[in-house]
């Protein structure tokens, strides 16, 4: 069995002030496959990483990442082969070095300070900013920064990466960098994201929420492009299946 | 930028000054704490008539700035931030102690001997702390007391502390902004406001601290802080430790000001 496999049955989340987080949500991810989820503000989205990270748990169902269930017991271990860029750079990067936040997963591995260097070192390499291990991680701009997050989560070496709307807030070029670097990676890959372009740029399978609820899994092209059901789960075609703004010529 | 930006600015900059490669950042995070502990202890070991011994301790901070080429207005601004504290404390002794005394060759009251002597104690005090966190960082502090056998829990209350100030003045910085963009006559925050400015303040910054405890779980974070530049102490960080507490024994038993100043006696009248 790979252990990068991902995998919910019948998961359902309740927030203790009743809210629905999720509902009864099964699907299986298999190694190496890159998959959006998308789907309206409070559709679940977050919710959904978080139970794969055992921040959360499910109140019904159960989560396995590999063949091992998310539990309280096992998430130290889930944690070293899953890993989360967050939608705030600025909540991931809280050392005093853009070096020491990115050495901080492999130290509390405990690596000896040359294997955290090469870790570091690889991870920097990977996103680009092998000359920035010594700024402040405040001096970097947001798409360094969103860079300089993202090796922090692959110093780990995480089969698993998970990504919390990976290019909110970032300019065109940093957006355009960043889908380059993502197609660059061969792990299993699973990003939330509003920017349906970019879910289209870089997922090979879309899965829709809506209300907590799975409502739609295929190619992206399938289902982004089917304008009356993504209105039905509240939302847009992607800006590049648009029809011109101007002469209203059809995409071909 | 409002003062709250300037002061996030200002604890940065401390971070960034520890970042420096000199001699003094160089040397190990323990031999600094041990010395500036042996500096507080010497400092405060003198009498509060004791002024002239306390001179000699001046040679302490001077040094370091000067080896460490940290900017001396920086410094000189953090000193007096806190210098009204000093100031505060010593400000009622010369009313409760007349008593005349002889000061080098002046006749004064002991109460202002003992303000001036817990002016200089102070400035003294603050500026070696602020050498040392200046010259290491806030986290070889941490790897040095760990080393020293302070309780992991304790450490770890100290460096989470540090950051939960940055995230808080951060939140505080964020949120005065937003009120004066809305609010352009006010002067401060209006008294009505601030029953909710604190509550909002104290809820954000409890949100983005979780947030942050999150980010330091999800890689491998258990409760012991791994600085990883932990490495022996050498032959250089000896003759540091070594060197800087037999200045303090001499200073402390020879008052260096009275030797200067009998050295300078003997060159004037051989």
């Amino acid at each position: 069995m790979s252990h990068h496999r991902v995998e919910m049955r019948k998961v359902s989340y309740i927030y203790p002030d009743g809210t629905t987080g999720i509902s009864d949500v099964s699907m299986l991810l298999r190694h190496g496959e890159s998959v959006g989820i998308i789907g309206a503000n409070g559709a679940g989205k977050s919710t959904l990483l978080m139970l794969l990270l055992g921040i959360l748990f499910p109140a019904a169902g159960e989560v396995l990442v590999g063949d091992v269930h998310v539990t309280p017991k096992t998430v130290s271990s889930i944690r070293q082969r899953v890993g989360l860029v967050m939608q705030q750079a600025d909540d991931q990067l809280f050392m005093t070095t853009v070096y020491d936040d990115v050495a901080f997963g492999p130290r509390n591995e405990g690596l000896n300070e040359q294997e955290v260097a090469e870790k570091v070192k690889a991870a920097l390499e990977t996103v680009g900013l092998a000359h920035l291990g010594g700024r402040a991680p405040y001096k970097l701009s947001g798409g360094e920064k969103k860079s300089a997050s993202i090796a922090t989560v692959l110093a780990m070496e995480p089969d698993v990466l998970l990504m919390d709307e990976p290019t909110a807030g970032l300019d065109p070029q940093a957006r355009r960098r960043l889908i380059r670097l993502l197609n660059r990676f061969t792990h299993t890959k699973i990003i939330t994201s509003h920017d349906l372009d970019m879910i289209m740029d870089t997922c090979d399978r879309v899965l829709v929420l809506k209300d907590g609820e799975l409502v739609g899994d295929g190619a992206p092209l399938a289902l982004l492009s089917n304008s009356t059901q993504m209105e039905e789960w509240g939302l847009e075609l992607p800006l590049s299946l648009m029809n011109c703004p101007n002469c209203g010529a059809q995409k071909k | 930028m409002n003062r709250v930006s300037n002061a996030l600015l200002n604890l940065r900059q401390m971070d960034d000054l520890a970042c420096k490669d000199t001699p003094i950042h160089r040397i190990h995070p323990l031999a600094k704490i041990v010395v500036t502990l042996a500096f507080l202890v010497t400092v405060v070991s003198f009498g509060k008539y004791d002024i002239s011994g306390l001179l000699g301790l001046v040679f302490f901070p001077v040094i370091l700035m000067a080896l460490s080429e940290l900017p001396g207005k920086v410094m000189l601004k953090r000193l007096l931030v806190l210098e009204p504290i000093v100031v505060g404390i010593g400000l009622f002794s010369p009313f409760f102690d007349p008593r005349e005394m002889i000061f080098f060759g002046l006749t004064i009251s002991a109460g202002w001997a003992t303000f001036l002597s817990i002016l200089i104690k102070g400035t003294l005090t603050i500026s070696a702390g602020l050498l040392l966190i200046a010259t290491t960082g806030i986290d070889r502090v941490a790897e040095g007391l760990r080393m020293l056998k302070i309780p992991k829990i304790l450490v770890l209350q100290i460096l989470l502390t540090y950051r939960y100030i940055l995230v808080l003045i951060e939140e505080l910085s964020r949120m005065t902004r937003a009120y004066f963009l809305r609010a352009p006559s006010d002067h401060g925050i209006r008294r009505d406001a601030w029953g909710s400015f604190a509550g909002q303040l104290l809820l954000r910054t409890y949100d983005r601290a979780q947030r942050i405890y999150i980010s330091m779980s999800l890689r491998g974070f258990t409760g012991e802080y791994h600085c990883g530049k932990n490495r022996p102490m050498r032959g250089g960080d000896w003759v540091y430790l070594l060197g800087w507490c037999g200045f303090f024994a001499l200073a402390r038993w020879m008052p260096l000001a009275q030797l200067l100043s009998l050295g300078l006696k003997g060159v004037m009248n051989p």
